[in-house]
């Protein structure tokens, strides 16, 4: 119920009693301002990681083949396995469950590009279009290759950023025409990888298109796949061997033979970073509660000093008539504003710190240093609660000790 | 108006009681004047604070105004002290971040009264103590006697049945004593019941009876003559 009144009452207190409305202000809007900086800056450090290894999908498994060093079931040792379009098909029906995206790959070399005049070498792959999530590849200009591209063996290509920068300087490369080896490819759709300036100077092309042209019948280079991302790590590593084992298999292989066919899972190495996460989201996480705490406890000791100070107050109010229900209404009312007001101011100020200083923290490995607006909201609430139960305490004792003490409290 | 009977009050002091009102009995009528004097730890303020519901007594009756005091929470206490009892203390209680007609205002704001109705019932208040141009000051401001007559006026402002006052000159000079007591025999012509506590001979001279405590124990109980009227 709005009481103005009471509200103007309470006012009144607030504004004569500068000292203790600071006091408690103070310690509210520090305790918030302290835990957006600290967990605004331990964000930002996450995000460094996050950015670190974001560069490809963090569940990406890639598959190669190469030259067997072990002689098996009498087949000499020396030999070379190719990858042929059934094992993608073999892979693909074997482990339906396990992968989420999944590409066969073929891999051309210093092709060149050529663009009205401007020329220069690029590595071109064949690809599905599942492989884009596989690169984190973003779409900057019209779209990655399609299934129909695929279909058709159309001639079309998606360019890295710097390819377009490299070829067609500031004009827009979409729709265009480029020279790939003297034939002829529309350019679809420009993308940009956060793995860096390499990985922004690919040429993506359709898996078939670049088969027909650049290898015999239904050869390929390797698989790239992104496993179900539900799997554990550690499941993902059983999932890369399974992989392995059956593949050895398919291919006559000797299962000691670790150069014939190579696996490569990024979960290993996903498994230390999300290990490094969890601490660093530990450290985060006791930081802000320990500093909660802190104010916490220094909101409790305020209202205790403030109730106390205001004894002999509140047995004048008593004496005078005030019920030990008004008493404490109005001790908790000052204290639920003042922890609100201080609260909200805290959080401001914290928030456009974080905000004026954040590009500068980016050379001390911080990015983007912010704090999510729920975690801080309800960091304030939980400050709030702490003060109104803090003050709650002190004041239903001074509500309910006999008024002639009160009086007598100097 | 009050009447006591039998009344026992003892505090604890360690594992000790010690027994302060020892059995007093006493009837005060509405209109009355009356004075209790004894010295310190005679049990005056304790009687004082009894009757003024600021305190539980132990055993005996207590009447105020007809309603027999028992079993009183805080909050029926609290009811019955801002409609019933005005309070006058030794030293002022005044609330030192109000102004002199905040402080008067303050127990009609526990009445539920509209602050601008409180405050120009305070103002009549004040103007009856001879304050109205002191309304705005803080209590900071005032002198001594200046202080008590603003916590006079906020002890009458709900127009209370019985006006107590505790060592209402104990912190005053002779002059300001005077006026004060001037005052409250005023108020006491307008037909208010006024208690006054005192050790001094001079004021409980100015009340129409006096009460002497010893020891918890009420030793003589009588009218002022009254000097003729020159």
């Amino acid at each position: 119920m709005f009481d103005l009144d009471r509200w103007q009452e309470i006012f009144q207190t607030i504004s004569k009693n500068k000292l203790r409305t600071l006091l408690s202000g103070f310690t509210i809007a520090f305790a918030i301002l302290l835990f957006t900086l600290l967990f605004g800056v331990g964000n930002g450090l996450k995000h460094t990681f996050e950015k670190q290894f974001s560069s490809d999908a963090a569940n990406s498994v890639y598959i190669r083949a190469g030259v067997t060093t072990k002689p098996y079931k009498g087949l000499q040792s020396g030999r070379t396995i190719q990858f042929r379009n059934d094992d993608g098909k073999f892979i693909n029906e074997k482990f339906e469950d396990e992968i989420q995206f999944f590409s066969p790959n073929v891999e051309r070399y210093n092709v060149q590009a050529i663009y009205e005049g401007e020329h220069n070498n690029y590595t071109v792959r064949g690809v599905y279009p599942d492989y884009q999530p596989l690169e984190s590849a973003e779409i900057k200009d019209g779209r990655f290759l399609s299934y129909l591209d695929l279909k058709s063996k159309a001639k079309v290509v998606a360019i890295g950023r710097l390819v377009e920068k490299d070829l067609f300087g500031n004009k827009n490369a979409l729709g265009k025409n480029i020279s790939l080896d003297g034939i002829s490819y529309k350019v679809v759709g420009v993308f940009s990888d956060p793995g860096g300036d390499q990985d922004e100077r690919f040429i993506y092309t359709p898996f078939s298109t670049a088969q027909g042209m650049y290898r015999i019948n239904d050869e390929l280079d390797r698989f790239g796949l992104t496993y179900n991302p539900k799997l554990t790590v550690d499941q993902a590593l059983e999932f890369s061997n399974l992989l392995t084992k059956v593949l050895q298999e398919k291919h006559n292989v000797d299962p000691r033979d670790q150069a014939a066919i190579r696996v490569q899972n990024y979960a290993e190495g996903t498994k230390s970073v999300k290990q490094f996460m969890t601490v660093l989201n530990v450290i985060i996480l006791f930081i802000g509660i320990g500093t909660l705490v802190a104010g916490i406890i220094g909101i409790s000791n305020i209202m205790v000093y403030i109730v106390k100070e205001r004894t002999k107050e509140l047995g004048i109010r008593k004496a005078l008539g005030a019920t030990p229900n008004s008493i404490i209404g109005m001790i908790m009312m000052e204290s639920i504003f003042v922890t609100a007001v201080a609260g909200y101011a805290g959080l401001l100020i914290g928030v456009f710190t974080l905000k004026a200083i954040g590009k500068s923290l980016e050379k001390y490995f911080i990015l983007n240093p912010s704090v999510e607006t729920y975690v801080v909201v309800g960091a304030t609430i939980i400050l709030i609660i702490a003060g109104t139960i803090a003050g709650y305490i002190p004041a239903k004792r001074a509500a309910s000790i006999k008024p002639i003490v009160a009086l007598n409290d100097e | 108006m009050i009447r006591i009977e039998k009344l026992h009050k003892s505090y604890p002091i360690g594992k000790d009681f010690l027994h302060v009102l020892k059995g007093l009995d006493l009837h005060i009528k509405e209109g009355e004047f009356v004075s209790i004097m004894g010295s310190s730890g005679s049990g005056k303020s304790t009687l004082l604070n009894i009757v003024g519901l600021l305190d539980g007594h132990d055993t005996g009756k207590y009447y105020l105004n007809g309603q027999l005091i028992e079993n009183l929470d805080e909050k029926k206490a609290a009811i019955l002290r801002n409609k019933f009892l005005g309070f006058v203390f030794q030293s002022f209680n005044l609330i030192n971040y109000k102004s002199a007609l905040e402080n008067v205002a303050l127990p009609l704001y526990y009445q539920g009264m509209a602050r601008k109705d409180r405050n120009k019932v305070a103002l009549q208040y004040l103007d009856k103590v001879g304050l109205k141009d002191r309304a705005e000051h803080l209590p900071s401001e005032l002198s001594g006697g200046e202080k008590q007559r603003v916590a006079i006026a906020r002890a009458l402002v709900t127009n209370p049945k019985v006006i107590l006052a505790d060592e209402p000159t104990g912190a005053l000079d002779s002059t300001t004593t005077h006026s004060v007591m001037e005052l409250l025999k005023e108020i006491n012509r307008e037909g208010m019941t006024v208690f006054v506590i005192t050790h001094e001979e001079d004021v409980a001279g100015e009340t129409d009876r006096i009460v002497r405590l010893k020891d918890g124990v009420i030793i003589s109980d009588e009218r002022v003559q009254k000097k003729a009227k020159v």
